[in-house]
């Protein structure tokens, strides 16, 4: 399989007052090298916690479980974790990994991680389980990540060459002075900061919001990641600098290869920058497939629900889903959309329902398939 | 015809620089909004849109009387607005109440439900009775689809599309007739947001209000406006019927608009 990253059966598990809770339950995904995949959700689905997961930047105490391979193209469906590191061992898996809890117990796997070929050698593997070392080879360097709020993400006392050489540093501690400050020119020119030498001289709050987030993804795609996480880039932007930063994005994608996953509520956005489209509801996916299909013929009453309630330029009578999401710690046995559901049939309340097919590449967590 | 509410020339500015990190001196004053001039009739629903810092937020906060205008005319059902004090201003105040963009920081996380919706009443009829208030806080309550059981509560055991309707409530429960509602959606949820539009158009019906409707969003706006004002720097480029402004806009910048709005492919277009 031509996959740069294949997330199989992983569930996160967050501890509360109230107990555990799944804020990702069961999620299986894939990207391939260059490919936009739209993670739309609403708050509370889970849709960031996921990429948090794909980060290696959960909260102290989650528990993961499944496997997140890196580079999995050449492994095959039916093994599962092959040549994936030390810490794929299934079953042991569960107890093990703590992220960012306790990198000390993994002491011992550390010396098989120094018999590694460098990063170059392209090998699957298991990021589930990895320590914080191996974690840091990874963030930023493989996967990178831009946020919603870059004021709140970028240093407010730092110049903004400054961060943006922090970030090549980080993954290049070798380079320095004419070699460095080209790295950085080209960083600025990929995110199209107009006058990046000026523009590096200034600080963040002297930024209008869509240079700052161009800032944020110089300084994301400094290091030349694979794959980049966008959680909501666009949603403090006004329509007008929103539209240029999908299109830089849709650029970027193109001429680095860039693998993107585009974490969104607005069905309109992804529609825009998405090839394909996973629709995620307390904590499970409920539909994935090709963006024309899921938008156009919605298999799942939850996709079809938000479509319906999505305000476009077109006045008509919104039909709002009823009720509200369901709270992780209360969420029903069977289907989580099933109490909001104009559907429900008796078996929804039973179990979770299994992905269906609706055509090869479209499928559906829905008895109605 | 009369208007409920008249706006001429009505102009604010700001004086930027001169703080304590500034590098300029007090400088040109910054002026957020610049000559506006409108009118919006009994039961209508006008829409300002606008990107940030165009001086939306700006002028409806100028129309409640919450900031005071460098200059211009605010007539409420003909009556002038800015030379109002005290008693008659408050008096006049009671008919404009704002619905806020965020229900997280708009509601007092430390004051229950019921002294949230009822303190307005606690201001303008001081001779209610605790009970009274609480039964007047419960009865609008339910006319948002809450109810008394919300009444003893705290706002963070709502969600954020029910604590939008708390914030309704609040507005609502002096019977007011002009609501200013600043981007009332725009923190909700997609399927939450549908709720809450839906609510303010049957509230609309209900109760004969008229809207001053603040967003960014002409998609939000397009649902429930029968008037579309676009701002930028200050100034209204263009301004008239809903249908009109969506489907012939005549200035540039509105079309602009238009074209970035990420529109949701209809089956025909894929």
């Amino acid at each position: 399989m031509d996959d740069l990253l294949w997330v199989r059966n992983v569930t996160v598990e967050l501890p509360t007052a109230a107990g555990w809770v799944k804020p990702v339950n069961e999620v299986s995904l894939r990207i391939s090298p260059g490919e936009s995949l739209g993670l739309v959700g609403e708050s509370g689905s889970g849709k960031t916690m996921l990429s948090l997961t794909l980060m290696g930047l959960l909260p102290l105490g989650a528990r993961v479980k499944g496997e997140i391979l890196l580079n999995a193209s050449g492994v095959g469906e039916a093994s599962s974790g092959v040549k994936t590191g030390p810490a794929s061992q299934p079953g042991k898996d569960q107890n093990r990994s703590l992220q960012g809890l306790k990198p000390i117990e993994r002491q011992g796997e550390m010396s098989e991680l120094k018999l590694r070929p460098p990063k170059e050698e392209v090998e699957a593997r298991n990021l589930v389980g990895q320590s914080e070392d191996e974690w840091r080879r990874v963030r930023g360097r493989e996967i990178a990540m831009i946020f919603q709020e870059p004021m709140t993400s970028l240093n407010p006392v730092m110049r903004i060459g400054r961060q943006i050489t922090e970030a090549i540093l980080a993954h290049e501690p070798g380079l320095a002075g004419e070699a460095l400050h080209r790295r950085l020119l080209t960083a600025m020119e990929h995110a199209s900061l107009p006058e990046p030498e000026i523009r590096a001289q200034q600080f963040p709050h002297q930024l209008s919001g869509g240079l700052r987030q161009r800032a944020m993804i110089a300084m994301a795609l400094a290091p030349r990641p694979k794959l980049l996480i966008a959680d909501e880039p666009t949603t403090a932007l006004d329509v007008t600098v929103q539209k240029q930063i999908l299109d830089l994005l849709d650029h970027l994608r193109r001429e680095l290869d860039l693998a993107l996953l585009f974490i969104t509520h607005d069905l309109g956005v992804v529609a825009k920058v998405a090839d394909r489209i996973a629709v995620m509801y307390a904590g499970r996916i409920v539909e994935e497939g090709p963006v024309q299909k899921v938008l156009s013929s919605p298999r799942h009453p939850y996709t079809q629900g938000l479509l319906a309630a999505s305000p476009t330029l077109e006045r008509r009578k919104l039909a709002p889903i009823p009720g509200n999401v369901p709270r992780l710690t209360e969420l029903p046995s069977g289907c989580a959309f099933a109490p909001r559901c104009s559907f429900r049939r008796a078996e929804c309340e039973q179990v979770v329902p299994e992905f269906r097919q609706a055509e090869p590449d479209h499928a559906a967590r829905c008895v109605l398939l | 015809m009369t208007y409920m509410l008249e706006v001429r020339n009505l102009r604010k500015s700001f004086v930027r620089g001169g703080g304590l990190f500034s590098d300029q001196a007090k400088g040109e004053p910054f002026v957020a909004v610049d000559g506006v001039t409108f009118a919006v009739g009994p039961g209508e629903t006008f829409a300002i849109v606008g990107e940030s810092g165009c001086g939306k937020t700006t002028l409806a906060r100028l129309i409640l009387r919450l900031i005071e205008a460098d200059c211009g005319v605010i007539l409420f059902e003909e009556r002038e607005l800015l030379p109002l004090r005290g008693d008659a201003l408050r008096a006049q105040r009671r008919q404009m109440q704002m619905i806020f963009q965020d229900p997280f920081a708009s509601l007092n996380p430390r004051m229950r439900v019921g002294e949230i919706v009822a303190e307005p009443l606690a201001i303008h009829e001081p001779q209610l009775s605790r009970a009274q208030r609480l039964a007047r806080a419960g009865e609008i309550l339910r006319r948002v689809g809450l109810d008394e059981s919300a009444l003893p509560r705290f706002p963070h055991e709502f969600s954020g599309g029910q604590r939008q309707r708390i914030g309704i409530a609040r507005a609502l429960i002096l019977r007011p007739k002009l609501i200013v509602a600043d981007e009332p959606v725009s923190a909700l949820d997609v399927s939450v947001g549908a709720q809450v539009l839906r609510l303010l158009q049957e509230l609309q019906r209900e109760f004969g209000l008229t809207y001053l409707f603040i967003s960014h969003s002409l998609p939000v706006v397009a649902q429930l406006a029968t008037h579309i004002a676009v701002m930028r720097a200050g100034q209204f480029v263009e301004y008239g019927p809903a249908n009109r402004i969506l489907h012939e806009p005549t200035h540039t910048y509105t079309r602009d608009l238009l074209a970035a709005v990420p529109e949701i492919p209809r089956p025909g277009q894929l």
